[in-house]
């Protein structure tokens, strides 16, 4: 029971991730009509912002202590970060803790950018083109934004640590009624998933509950229908495209401390997430939410060892097993409606 | 009736014609048996560095460069001459390699053995690389090797840590320099015995390929040897990043020790998860839980932050090490690049000059004379202690370092220290050890 517990836990956690990536990826299906294969990149460049701010909260500036020496002998250079010597050894260091938390507000307007930059700059010159197009154009700018990531960062990953408050686990089975340390669970990925409950309700509550978000989704209906209506949809649309790419660029801030960013992290995630999508329902936005979860559980269960001593390999294949059994008795997904996406 | 056209004249054209004939084979293959794949016929010799510069590894590729770049200034006369100080035998002069100035022309594996081998034959066929040399994969070295065996010339290899690259893969026309898995097990299991006794029960996550299978293989059978027991080995995807689900099983399987036999970025995660997930102030069996990574890299080792401290593994060399040799390539490379060589480096760089020097000594690019010359040679002063390529099947054996993460590093370079150097004859197996059976040498290829 333990086990089940502890990979249900998993799953939801990893279900947090792919239900805000492919989340963003319906936004902009949905709205634009655009198969955004540079939205992994998108969830990377989002944890690198963490990377960025860490960096730049750690920059620091060299006095030589001469009774110690660096590894050819000369005497060391010590380090000391500006925000130390700035705000002092407490303040200046909980800043640097809490780099990561803060890194939501540096990315946003970051990610928003960003997303603008692309949707104006090149995306927009695709709407109508075939969707192979959009594919290849998208995917080549993924690979430009993980070059340029990689030039700059390197290759290997980069230790992004949670505050220390967030560090440890948390005794989740005593809360059950389990016996101490058997069902423990790390605090930074229960905040992780509360994270993303906020940011897929908050993304759910604008668009049902504001005029914007009416007329987007009103748009996503019948574009042709509300052009009509004297409203100017391409730049709402835009703007969607913004928001998505802030919501995958917050996913991967948070991400930073589950595992150190590396420029290749966005494609790790890109294929899953496509899956997690078309399983869903095409440009279903609860479809994308549910089909993340549900792929994150099956996907971690998948993994215990007693499934793999039955099906060897099954944790490798499960996503696309799953994928190819609801296309075959759901074509559209699990959520997906007739007409909608559809030519 | 026939009529006969046999003249004199006649006779003697067809002769001269039938005997040019026979002779051009027979000058074809005399050629052939004194040349050689890529002769150097100017004033200079060209070697191919064949490392990643693109990838999951361009770091550890980058590093490799650097150091090649440095030796070839060595071998050229240029710098300080590093190891050349310190090297036991004094065949290599600062003039190049036979006199002949040491050029060399890169490629870029991206950790693919198909793009690799694709490199290794432009610098063989387009570039005229006597040798091939680098990389940071099992899986590359092997290809490459075998590419370079078919070709005819030499190929030293990078980081390779699998068993099989001088075991059922090994070939006449590859050397390997640094250690391999079964040398970690062997090296690592008495100190793990020492450190957390010998009633242990062990957990293996293994990464699913070549280098993971051998390196489980190893450290399971050393670790069996000494008491402890196996409770479970799982293969973990290689493409993997969140290994939650795979650390998750661990809690409560009865192991009180996690091997984590992962490199790269498999390593970074697998075992920052698993310190998420408590393992470190756990408690199993009445004992403190334990995480053991038997193959460490300084340069992926800062990808894990602080969740390396206190862990134990082993690595091929270290730039602490107090010897001479050590001494001198820190001092070059740190002195031009400014930061400490990694393990991969250090093993790129002290291929080169092993190479050089064997061309030295042999008088010959041929590479069946150097490998007559590496065959079987002992050497020193290269910052491992003394040293054999062994005959048989053309892997190094020396000392090796046993390490754990460093509880208070001095700097970002500072995150290993080493706790032993396992001697030389304790990581030695016989030449038909099983976990090295299965191939055979061969004979060495000249190519031409």
């Amino acid at each position: 029971m333990d086990a089940i517990i502890l990979q249900i836990l998993n799953g939801l956690d990893k279900g947090s991730a792919y239900a805000l990536i492919a989340l963003g990826l319906t936004l902009i299906f949905g709205t634009l009509g655009v198969v955004n294969f540079a939205h992994g990149a998108l969830f990377m460049i989002g944890a690198f912002c963490a990377v960025t701010l860490n960096k730049l909260f750690s920059l620091s500036f060299e006095t030589v202590d001469p009774t110690r020496t660096d590894f050819l002998g000369n005497p060391l250079k010590v380090k000391t970060p500006y925000l130390v010597d700035w705000f002092g050894p407490e303040v200046g260091a909980s800043l640097i803790d809490w780099a990561v938390p803060l890194s939501i507000l540096f990315s946003i307007p970051i990610m928003i950018g960003i997303g603008f930059a692309m949707e104006r700059g090149l995306i927009k010159h695709f709407y109508k083109r075939p969707h192979a197009d959009q594919i290849l154009v998208t995917f080549g700018l993924a690979i430009v934004m993980q070059e340029l990531i990689k030039h700059y960062y390197g290759a290997n990953p980069i230790q992004t640590p949670a505050p220390d408050a967030f560090r440890g686990s948390l005794d989740f089975g005593v809360l059950l009624g389990f016996d101490p340390n058997v069902i423990i669970y790390p605090y930074w990925r229960l905040v992780y998933f509360a994270f993303a409950a906020l940011i897929i309700g908050g993304v759910f509550a604008f668009l049902q509950f504001t005029t914007f978000g009416m007329v987007v989704r009103a748009g996503m209906a019948d574009r042709e229908t509300v052009g009509l209506l004297g409203i100017n949809i391409d730049k709402r649309f835009t703007i969607m495209f913004g928001l998505a790419a802030a919501v995958a660029g917050l996913a991967g801030v948070m991400y930073a401390p589950i595992n150190s960013p590396n420029y290749h992290m966005g494609m790790d995630f890109l294929v899953l997430s496509f899956v997690v999508v078309v399983v869903g329902g095409m440009g279903s936005l609860p479809g994308a939410v549910a089909a993340g979860f549900l792929l994150g559980v099956l996907e971690s269960f998948a993994s215990m060892n007693q499934i793999k001593s039955i099906l060897p390999g099954i944790d490798q294949i499960i996503i696309y097993v799953v994928a190819i059994v609801i296309l075959l008795t759901r074509p559209r997904g699990l959520m997906g409606r007739k007409g909608v996406m559809e030519d | 009736m026939t009529k006969n056209n046999l003249t004199r004249r006649g006779v003697l054209k067809t002769g001269a014609g039938v005997g040019a004939s026979l002779a051009v084979p027979t000058l074809f293959t005399g050629a052939a048996w004194a040349g050689y794949m890529n002769e150097p016929m100017g004033s200079s010799v060209t070697l191919g560095f064949n490392v990643p510069q693109t990838g999951p590894y361009a770091d550890e590729g980058a590093d490799e460069l650097r150091a090649y770049q440095l030796a070839v200034e060595h071998l050229n006369g240029e710098g300080d001459g590093g190891m050349l100080q310190t090297f036991s035998s004094k065949a290599l002069e600062g003039n190049g390699i036979l006199g002949k100035k040491v050029e060399y022309v890169t490629g870029d594996t991206q950790t693919k053995s198909d793009a690799a081998r694709a490199s290794a034959k432009s610098m063989i066929e387009k570039d005229g690389a006597i040798m091939i040399t680098g990389g940071s994969s099992s899986g590359v070295a092997v290809a490459v090797q075998g590419l370079c065996q078919e070709a005819g010339v030499i190929f030293m290899a990078g980081l390779t840590h699998s068993n099989d690259t001088t075991g059922k893969d090994k070939k006449a026309n590859g050397f390997r320099h640094f250690f391999n898995a079964y040398m970690s097990g062997a090296a690592l299991a008495p100190v793990l015995a020492a450190q957390y006794g010998t009633d242990r029960k062990a957990y293996h996550l293994t990464a699913d390929y070549t280098w993971g299978w051998t390196q489980e293989e190893s450290i399971v059978a050393a670790t069996e040897a000494l008491g402890w027991e196996t409770v479970n080995t799982v293969k973990t995807p290689l493409a993997q990043t969140d290994f939650s689900s795979y650390i998750a099983p661990v809690l409560n399987s009865g192991a009180d020790v996690l091997i984590l036999n992962h490199y790269g970025g498999n390593m970074v995660n697998s075992l920052t998860n698993a310190v998420q997930f408590g393992l470190r102030e756990k408690m199993a069996n009445g004992k403190n839980f334990e995480i053991v990574v038997p193959l460490f890299s300084r340069l992926m080792a800062r990808g894990a932050g602080e969740n390396i401290k206190g862990i134990l593994g082993s690595t091929n060399w270290h730039w602490s090490l107090p010897d001479e040799g050590t001494k001198a390539f820190v001092k070059s490379f740190g002195t031009k690049y400014g930061f400490p060589p990694s393990q991969a480096a250090h093993t790129c760089y002290v291929q080169t000059l092993l190479y050089a020097d064997a061309a030295q000594r042999a008088g010959s690019f041929n590479p069946c004379a150097i490998a007559e010359a590496l065959e079987g040679y002992e050497f020193d002063g290269l910052g491992n202690g003394p040293t054999l390529y062994r005959a048989e099947d053309h892997q190094c054996f020396k000392d090796v370092l046993v390490v754990r993460g460093k509880e208070n590093p001095t700097s970002e370079f500072d995150l290993l220290e080493v706790v032993e150097v396992t001697p030389r004859a304790q990581v030695e197996y016989a030449p038909d050890h099983p976990m090295f059976a299965g191939g055979a040498l061969g004979t060495c290829n000249p190519g031409a």
